[in-house]
């Protein structure tokens, strides 16, 4: 599965919110898109990553 | 009754809106504190492996969080970056910025107005970042846009209020607040877009490279300050050389 | 017995509604201010700024501005030069007809006057338009009185067809119409449209258009709104001054012309400042304190409020007048004028609306501009 642009391994069946979680991610401060859709928040528990998959974790910066 | 920037149906007391960019994340804090700002601008860039260090976190709570669309060179892009910007859950504003332009980092105002339009449909408070040009205001806010920001000069150029005329026609002209944005260097043109009256200023370069940052941000709190109250105040006369006719133009009246 | 009258607010069968906040904008701005109140040194701030609020604006209008004339007149000059330079159009009325159906107790054309109606036929009117232009005027002004049944929209829109053989520049001065019915007069060549309100107080408005179509205070109002809605390029304003509170009205038509600007960026913007002046069968008319002085404050006012504004002098005034304010303050002037039905090539077919102060034909006025300094333009567009 593709991160941000970068290949790494998954666990099977593994949810959205489990794999940020694993991942040390700070889920309240991220938006997560999934093969170029946004996933909502409310649904980090009940989508399934697979291999396929390509995610685009974004956060806050600085900026503007 | 305080004099409040209302934006969005959502109201300020301070008038200076602090981007953050080329700070630390340790100083960002003591900018905001310094300067009295309740909005911060915010980038969306990808977030990496691990815990990292988060800018939330150095943002006082009561903060008005302004992600902006930084990156998108289209419409689109901008469109896209704000529903995740959102999808944060940290607000309904937005700050579309299309740039296309490496070189002097102008706003694309068409693409402007069509994200514009996109995203206050999507019922985004949304604050475009634009050039000057007055027909381009009356589109973005025909499109719903909540405030309008014209530039004073090219992003991080600190050459001050080089678009001045133009941003007093759109004092002028436009009913929601325009907020001026890139290109101001000092507190004292700070004071000078409020004195015309411009509704609040945004500024990142001229305090993140000043020498003692949190000291900067505090002038420029204090200017945008002055130059509100001056404008509330309503400027004095200036006095002109009195130019003589030769004749009165009015001479010949009857009856 | 007293005749029950109609209510004026109250819409006519045929009368086009549309929504527009502009009317109660007005209103309540000229409801709220008092220019007894106006000090010198409002003023005197007024006359310091490039761009003039509402009070500023109020403010020149005031009796506090009186002694400020001449200050007013030396910036309205820098305006005028600026954005018209030494150029001073000229043009003409032409009445087609002075039918009318509206009793307007101060009006030469009320339906109840006993005067000589008339109408032009087609043959007339092309001998009319073909004198007129033979004069070298490009644009000409078309008036009628308010009678759909003698001079209805088609009459209306044959006449200027005809007139766009002659003229480059056509302007209408009829009776309010439905946006369609613009856009209908703006496809057979007509360009612009004036209206005037006659005076925004509507207690007075009631008191002297008794009936008719004229009676309809914010039909009349909106007129301006619907013919550029109906495409026209642009309109005019303009209070009688003297029928009511001259200051209050001339500060309504300022705010007016503003408020449809704003909302239609594109349109050309005219004024123009009729007074009361004597008329056939009501010799005891006063024009009610609106001198030549006052006439002079609102007109420098109206430059002040909108620097860009075409404003028009008529020959209702004399002729001294006239020509001290072209080029300082006015920016169109008429000539070789009738105000009767027809009159530049056959005897006047109807009587007029008015008295003229100021006859002189198009070549005297001609020479009198370039004696002034001054540029006479006969025509600002071609028509393609």
């Amino acid at each position: 599965m593709r991160v941000n642009g970068k290949e790494v391994s998954l666990d099977n069946n593994q949810s959205l919110m489990q794999f940020l979680v694993a991942n040390q991610f700070d889920v309240a401060t991220l938006a997560v898109a999934r093969n170029g859709e946004i996933v909502p928040k409310a649904n980090y528990d009940t989508v399934i990553l697979c291999e396929a998959d390509s995610l685009e974790v974004v956060r806050f910066v600085g900026g503007g | 009754m305080a004099d409040q920037l209302i934006i969005g149906g959502h109201r300020f007391t301070s008038r200076f809106i602090l981007g953050s960019g080329k700070f630390s994340l340790e100083i960002v804090e003591a900018v905001v504190e310094n300067g009295g700002a309740e909005m911060v601008t915010l980038a969306l860039r990808r977030a990496n492996l691990g815990g990292e260090e988060n800018i939330l976190d150095y943002i006082p709570k009561q903060i008005t969080l302004l992600p902006n669309t930084s990156g998108a060179r289209t419409a689109e892009e901008a469109v896209k970056i704000a529903r995740l910007a959102r999808e944060i859950n940290c607000g309904n504003f937005i700050k579309v910025e299309v740039i296309r332009d490496s070189k002097y980092l102008f706003p694309d105002n068409y693409e402007t107005i069509k994200a514009t339009e996109i995203l206050a449909g999507e019922g985004f408070i949304v604050m475009p970042y634009m050039y000057p040009d007055l027909n381009v205001a009356r589109d973005l806010v025909s499109a719903g846009a909540a405030a309008v920001m014209p530039l004073a000069s090219p992003i991080g150029s600190n050459k001050g209020l080089s678009t001045r005329d133009f941003i007093e026609i759109l004092v002028n002209e436009i009913t929601v607040p325009i907020i001026v944005d890139a290109g101001i260097g000092r507190p004292s043109q700070a004071c000078e877009a409020m004195e015309m009256g411009v509704d609040a200023i945004m500024c990142n370069t001229a305090v993140a490279t000043a020498k003692n940052v949190p000291l900067m941000a505090r002038a420029f709190g204090q200017a945008i300050e002055s130059g509100r109250n001056a404008y509330l105040a309503g400027l004095g006369r200036v006095l002109t050389e009195a130019g003589e006719a030769s004749s009165p133009l009015t001479g010949f009246l009857e009856d | 017995m007293a005749k029950k009258r109609t209510n004026p607010m109250a819409y006519q069968p045929g009368m086009e509604m549309i929504a527009s906040d502009i009317r109660d904008k007005v209103l309540k701005t000229v409801d709220n201010f008092d220019h007894f109140k106006v000090s010198s040194q409002d003023v005197e701030a007024a006359l310091k700024k490039d761009h003039l609020s509402a009070e500023d604006y109020g403010a020149l209008l005031s009796p506090a501005a009186t002694p400020y004339l001449e200050e007013m007149a030396k910036k309205a000059i820098i305006e005028t030069r600026k954005h018209f330079g030494n150029s001073i159009a000229l043009f003409t009325p032409l009445y087609i007809a002075n039918y009318c159906e509206n009793n307007c107790v101060y009006c030469g054309f009320n339906c109840q006057n006993k005067i000589r109606r008339g109408k032009l036929t087609m043959t007339e009117m092309a001998e009319e338009l073909q004198t007129i232009a033979k004069t070298g005027l490009k644009e000409i002004l078309i008036l009628t009185g308010e009678s759909r049944f003698h001079s209805g929209v088609e009459y209306i829109g044959a006449a200027i067809k005809l007139a766009t053989r002659y003229f480059s520049t056509i302007g209408i001065e009829i009776y309010p119409l439905n946006t369609d019915e613009y856009a209908y007069l703006k496809k057979c060549g007509a360009d612009f449209v004036s209206v005037y309100q006659e005076t925004y107080n509507l207690s007075k408005y009631e008191q002297v258009h008794l009936s008719g179509s004229k009676r309809v205070f914010p039909y009349r109002f909106d007129a301006q709104e619907r013919a550029l809605i109906g495409g026209m390029r642009g309109v005019s304003f303009g209070a009688l001054l003297g029928l009511d509170d001259f200051r209050k009205d001339a500060f309504a038509t300022g705010l007016h012309a503003a408020f449809i600007l704003q909302k239609y960026p594109h349109a050309e913007i005219g004024f123009s400042t009729p007074r009361l002046r004597p008329f056939i069968n009501n010799v005891d008319n006063n024009p009610n304190d609106v001198h030549e002085k006052q006439l002079l404050q609102v007109m420098l006012a109206y430059r002040l409020l909108m620097p860009f504004a075409g404003i028009t002098i008529s020959t209702r005034e004399r002729a001294g007048f006239r020509d001290h304010v072209i080029g300082m303050v006015a920016t169109k002037i008429s000539a070789g004028v009738s105000v009767g039905v027809g009159g530049h090539e056959e005897e006047e077919k109807g009587d007029q609306q008015f008295e003229i102060s100021d006859p002189r034909s198009v070549s005297e006025v001609h020479q009198m501009i370039l004696k002034r300094g001054l540029q006479p333009v006969y025509s600002d567009y071609i028509r393609v």
